[in-house]
């Protein structure tokens, strides 16, 4: 579990002994991406710190809204034009990618070390180039292959990703949106990155292809040295590939488990009710939902942003924003039920 | 309202739904079919849901029940009267059946305050007087639990959370006191922490009611918090049709039991192992393959049938129907 701690440990002033930097995929830290809007600024990630460790996968878990999608934006860098504040640490392989000019990130770091595939990519393939040549493209640009070996590249990614041969000289209205996402997926993975963050990539397809897609993953899970950042709205779906868990809440991270405990155990209030809330098909259980919505993320709650809504909420929890818990088994927790003072 | 009608609510018998395409230069393109040969049967107060993957037909078949979409061939039969889709008796059953759907986003007029949209329908269908109007809007919006009422009533879509939203789009379809909804992905665009909410209300209000409801999902898991019988649809066809334990615990249809493999439940132990599900695709419905559709994908298929003839519905359980030739008798 000292994967997940070692965060927890920095917050809480304590001796992080060896700061062993290669075992780290990623470590993000008090990350922060605010937007400006007509009606005020939006805290869409706020005060973000977890740790990845090489060759595991992460579920990214939270109602629409929390901010997912903008924490893997920030951290691939991937900015809208309204951007009001964008600061805090990404530490990708051990360097510190928030000091590299956005030339050089996008020319060394994004497809290279990390790719994104981004919710309702399937939409986003060229409609006028083969969707071979457009996995093969990534290969070509940033790292100087030749088309032919690019495109042998290409070919082999299909085959991962379970897309017929012949399918690299279609266009992308000639695949299905189930080969389309695949398509997409093998291009993300083409270049070899040592981060794949995928965001919602199976949500528009039917149960069977993201099942089979899942099972392409989990493949490429065992293949490669390779860490996933999953996002999804489907908390049952995330299970497939999830080594950990996050849970955010309106623009914070409120936990991150192992996922024995995330799914099973979860320890803060709010993603106790999430869990609580998922429907499951062979076992008999009463659902219950979470009353009430998340707030403004304009003007969030000023102690714990769940403490409007939380069933446990005690006095201090509207006072003070609460900080990082170690729990029993390693979990990061932000709530103060867990604090021992 | 009649009351006095056959237990039979609404009786789909071989229904079609085919839609043309367009014609290439003089060639003739052909059909989708999108619902092919569909029959059930609901009664009055019953709730009914419909599982089936994107593009399966599922929305289709709402849609030509409404008479939003073609009969092609085949009969629908509402509280005793055939439906030919036009004038008069479309009007009747549009007053009739109250429909849910897909979208709660796009389903709400945004410039319409909550109170005018549920004003809209009553006015159209000359439902009460100006009072019982304004007092049906206030019981609707108790039912679906949009209170205290007078805080909702002036506010616009935009100003309500997905749930609230989803909650005033059922509003509307109750609001002309139907004696059947329809409900298309009712709660597939909202979060988990608040879909048990609105299935839960749903079924609370169909119960109350007595009303029929036909429910249509992707979701299988979902279904057990909404209702008892389920139907399976694939490409096109109804393949299964049992109680949702039934269907859970004795699955009989290959592709009912690929669709389950392929569900899983929020457990860690997911991730250190394959799901069994066949590869492949679902089919062309404009060239959908001959015999049975689930053959070229079928792990249990008995050659020199499955792909040559159509399997009938077969009973091998009580109330229990599957359209496959491992149950021919
Ligand atoms: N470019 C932007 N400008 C202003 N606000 C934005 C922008 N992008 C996102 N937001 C807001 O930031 C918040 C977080 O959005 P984000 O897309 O990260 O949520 P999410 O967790 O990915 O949600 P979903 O599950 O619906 O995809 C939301 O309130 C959203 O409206
Ligand atoms: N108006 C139309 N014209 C032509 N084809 C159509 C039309 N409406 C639907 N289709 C096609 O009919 C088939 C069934 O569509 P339908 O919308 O009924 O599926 P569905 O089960 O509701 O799918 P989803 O879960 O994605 O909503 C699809 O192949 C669709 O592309
Ligand atoms: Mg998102
Ligand atoms: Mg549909």
């Amino acid at each position: 579990m000292s994967d997940i701690t070692a965060t927890a440990k920095n917050e809480q002033g304590m001796v992080n002994a060896v700061d062993s930097k290669d075992d780290y995929l990623l470590r993000v830290k008090d990350l922060c991406l605010h937007f400006r809007t007509t009606k005020g600024i939006v805290q869409a990630v706020d005060g973000v710190s977890f740790e990845l460790k090489r060759r595991r996968s992460v579920a990214i878990l939270g109602e629409s809204g929390c901010g997912k999608t903008s924490l893997a934006r920030a951290i691939l860098r991937l900015l809208p034009r309204n951007v009001h504040k964008f600061t805090g640490e990404v530490w990708l392989n051990g360097t510190d990618v928030m000091k590299m000019s956005d030339e050089w990130f996008r020319q060394n770091v994004r497809w290279v070390k990390a790719s994104m595939v981004s919710q309702a990519a399937m939409n986003a393939l060229n409609p006028v180039l083969r969707v071979g040549y457009q996995v093969a493209e990534p290969l070509m640009i940033h790292l100087h292959m030749s088309k032919e070996q690019a495109l042998q590249r290409a070919r082999e990614m299909f085959r991962l990703v379970g897309v017929p041969e012949d399918f690299l000289h279609r266009y992308a209205f000639e695949l299905s949106g189930g080969m389309r996402q695949r398509a997409i997926l093998a291009m993300a993975l083409v270049t070899r990155p040592d981060l794949i963050v995928l965001d919602e990539p199976t949500s528009a397809l039917d149960m069977l292809t993201q099942a089979n897609i899942f099972n392409a993953l989990k493949d490429i899970k065992r293949q490669f040295d390779v860490g996933f950042i999953l996002i999804t709205h489907d908390i049952s779906t995330s299970s497939d590939l999830a080594d950990e868990v996050i849970i955010m809440y309106a623009g914070q991270l409120v936990e991150h488990s192992l996922a024995q405990t995330g799914y099973r155990a979860p320890l803060h209030p709010y993603a106790r009710g999430l869990m609580a809330s998922v429907p499951t098909l062979r076992e008999d259980k009463r659902l219950e939902f979470i009353p009430g919505q998340p707030p403004s993320l304009i003007s969030p709650p000023s102690g714990c942003r769940f403490a409007p809504r939380c069933p446990q909420r005690f006095e201090r929890c509207a006072q003070e924003p609460p900080t990082f818990r170690v729990g029993e088994h390693g979990e990061l927790v932000k709530c103060w039920l867990y604090a021992k003072d | 309202m009649t009351t006095m009608t056959d237990e039979i609510l609404l009786s789909v018998r071989g229904l079609h739904t085919w839609y043309e395409l367009k014609k290439w230069g003089f060639f003739h393109a052909g059909y989708v079919r999108a619902v092919d040969g569909v029959s059930f049967d609901l009664r009055r107060g019953e709730a009914l849901t419909v599982v089936g993957e994107s593009g399966s037909g599922k929305t289709s078949l709402l849609k030509t029940i409404l008479g939003l979409a073609p009969i092609t061939k085949g009969q629908i039969i509402f509280a005793g009267q055939q439906l030919d889709g036009r004038g008069k008796s479309l009007a009747w059953l549009r007053s009739q059946v109250g429909f849910v759907q897909q979208d709660p986003y796009g389903a709400l007029p945004p410039f319409m305050n909550v109170r005018k949209i549920l004003l809209e329908p009553m006015l159209i269908n000359k439902f009460g007087t100006p009072a019982e109007r304004e007092q049906r809007i206030r019981e609707v919006l108790e039912e679906v639990r949009l209170v205290p009422v007078s805080d909702f009533l002036t506010k616009f879509p935009h100003m309500l959370s997905g749930g609230q939203q989803q909650r005033l789009v059922i509003a509307r379809a109750l609001v002309l006191r139907p004696s059947l909804i329809v409900a298309d992905e009712p709660v597939s665009m909202l979060d988990a922490s608040v879909r048990v909410e609105i299935l839960e209300l749903m079924r609370r209000i169909q119960k109350a009611h007595q009303l029929g409801v036909i429910y249509i999902t992707h979701d299988l898991s979902t279904v057990r918090y909404f209702s008892e019988r389920v139907f399976i649809m694939y490409a096109a066809k109804v393949v299964e049709k049992a109680d949702v334990r039934e269907i859970i615990h004795n699955t009989l249809h290959p592709y009912t039991k690929a669709l389950l493999a392929a569900i899983p439940d929020p457990d860690p132990e997911n991730a250190n192992r394959y799901r069994d599900v066949p590869p492949g695709e679902p089919p062309s419905l404009v060239k959908p393959p001959s015999g049975c559709r689930f053959h070229p994908r079928c792990p249990v298929r008995i050659e020199g049938l499955c792909e040559k003839e159509e399997p009938p519905a077969f009973e091998p359980f009580r109330d229990h129907q599957v359209e496959c030739w491992l149950y021919r008798t």
